[in-house]
């Protein structure tokens, strides 16, 4: 059987042209995909069978009591992840939190928290994806690799996409590289400029400067040449519609949230002349929905304690790295991401110090630390539910194949109801 | 010992390799390297003990940060001299530090790191407590 319009779950693009062949309940081939995607589709099936408590097959109502006994004896637990898993679920590990009063925290804490805290000092001037594709003529990637990390992105989207004010693709459009390091983006570029690592504020802001009509007495700012800056700003000015999309390279080098604030600046700075705008390359699939459905359930959308009974945000004291590194949780449920895999070393070593729940389809290293590891369906493979693409429209994901395993919302249903009682 | 400027950050490879499981050889392979240009590569190499860099020996080199190290297997790339580049895993997390100065973010990208070489066989590299030094 073949299966249309599949939209793939795994990064922030959410590609909703996949094509999946299915035989006797197993993905036999995909169409369409990029090569992370492919893996993904082709490697969904391989998760374990039964939960686990102390590294034993247990069933599941022993693994649930355990589950619930931890989170109800924890005086500080956090619940952490939540971007690779649906909405629906989402909202089910926020009302987890409220009722143990834990910290909450999603992946974007360790990706684009740095970018939601700009946009609440500064505001975002943004877009949705189909405005790109339509009509962006100048599109700038800013410390991001979409050539390995958001593959389809160019093709779909931003770079050789043909929409209706830019119907011969890469042709209509000029494809600006800012970063450190010369990438796979970088070679496919019009322009590429090299700042020097942790330069992006000065370059940032000697951009402001001369928009401005400032000169300039130096001859270059971090690393890039003033004469290069002003042909990039006259670019900038005189297209017709322009974008910057950025990423890591700017969230998590010195300055964080300072080097976001004023690359927002510039592109509001910018709509003196043209129309402009801005998107974060969100990584997981549905991080972006993390953000959205935890803002309009609790106000914030990351770092949230509910220990006071009503949820308080600050970013440093309740995002999951500072919690664990500062040994303050003392339990610590996972939810669809793999902080061992990616967290430094000194917070993901305290998870195998405190007891921890994984909710996750596959043994990922976090399940290897964890007290109990909870086998979980897939979704956009074997569950169907909601996620949030990197413009922050949602797409609703498809159930391709039967799993006997639960939804992260159901497993996250039978919990509450334990604690409860 | 010579010093660069981290860089850490994704790979495709690092993405393919994730979905076959993490604790594939394949993950180990696109998580236990390290990139860096060819005229430090070479540098490098003018330091290095006898049968370094010998054809079947590979490259091993132990980085360093003032947070941990790692023993990993060095590639050559366009990097700038003076950058290396570890993709995202349990690799690049012994090197980069746990304070996010008031962000819940570390920081990942831009530090100081030392690159040695070493002439020795590969380590198994696994979670937190792998043959990650």
């Amino acid at each position: 059987m073949k299966i249309e319009n599949v939209v793939c779950p795994f990064c922030g693009c959410l590609c909703d042209d996949i094509v999946v062949e299915v035989e006797d309940n197993r993905i036999t081939a995909v169409t369409k995909t990029c090569s992370v995607s492919r893996s993904f589709f082709l490697h969904a099936h391989t998760g374990p069978a039964h939960p686990t408590v102390d590294g034993q097959e247990v069933e599941w109502p022993e693994a649930l009591d355990v589950t619930a006994r931890i989170l109800a004896d924890s005086a500080s637990p956090l619940i952490y992840g939540l971007s690779s898993t649906a909405s629906e679920a989402q909202r089910k590990a926020i009302a987890l939190a409220d009722l143990l009063g834990a910290s909450i925290d999603s992946t974007s804490s360790v990706c684009h928290g740095p970018t939601t805290i700009g946009i609440q000092n500064q505001g975002e001037p943004t877009c949705t994806l189909g405005e790109v594709k339509h009509r962006a003529d100048l599109v700038v990637f800013w410390g991001c690799n979409p050539a390995e990390a958001h593959v389809r992105h160019f093709a779909r989207y931003s770079v050789s996409a043909r929409g209706k004010l830019t119907p011969q693709g890469r042709k209509d459009r000029t494809v600006v590289v800012v970063d450190v390091r010369p990438t796979r983006s970088s070679r496919t570029a019009d322009v590429f400029l090299q700042p020097r690592p942790g330069c992006d504020y000065e370059v940032l802001t000697a951009m402001r400067a001369l928009l401005k009509g400032e000169t300039s007495d130096v001859a270059e700012v971090g690393g890039v040449s003033v004469a290069q800056l002003v042909d990039l700003l006259e670019r900038m000015k005189s297209c017709r519609f322009g974008v910057i999309f950025f990423g890591m390279g700017v969230t998590q080098t010195g300055g964080k949230y300072l080097n976001i604030a004023e690359l927002l600046a510039l592109v509001a700075e910018l709509n003196a002349y043209t129309r402009f705008t801005t998107m974060p390359m969100r990584g997981h699939g549905n991080v972006a929905g993390a953000d959205c459905t935890l803002t309009w359930q609790t106000g914030y959308p990351f770092a949230i304690n509910f220990a006071r009974g009503y949820p308080q945000y600050n970013p440093g004291e309740f995002t999951a790295v500072d919690l664990l590194a500062r040994q303050e949780a003392d339990a610590a449920l996972i939810i669809a991401s793999d902080p061992v895999a990616h967290f430094p070393r000194r917070a993901a070593q305290w998870l195998s110090q405190i007891p921890t729940i994984v909710l996750d389809p596959e043994v990922n290293l976090t399940a290897r630390e964890a007290r109990v590891v909870l086998p979980t369906a897939v979704y956009g493979v074997s569950a169907a539910g909601t996620a949030y693409r990197m413009d922050n429209v949602p797409l609703p994901l498809k159930k391709i194949v039967d799993s006997p395993q639960p939804t992260d919302e159901q497993v996250l249903d039978w919990i509450i109801e334990r604690v409860k009682t | 010992m010579p010093k660069f400027i981290l860089i850490t950050g994704r790979t495709t490879g690092q993405g393919e390799a994730l979905h076959k499981g993490k604790e594939s050889d394949e993950y180990r392979q696109a998580t236990g390297l390290v990139e860096m240009n060819h005229l430090d590569r070479e540098r490098l190499a003018s330091l290095a003990p006898q049968g370094w860099g010998e054809p079947g020996g590979g490259q091993r080199v132990r980085v360093r940060t003032a947070f941990g190290e790692a023993e990993l297997e060095l590639r050559e790339s366009d990097l700038p001299e003076g950058m290396i580049f570890v993709p995202l895993g349990p690799a690049a997390n012994a090197l980069i530090g746990a304070e996010t100065r008031g962000t819940g973010m570390p920081d990942s990208k831009g530090l100081e790191a030392e690159v040695e070489p070493l002439v020795t066989s590969p380590p198994k590299l696994g979670g937190i407590e792998g043959g990650i030094v």
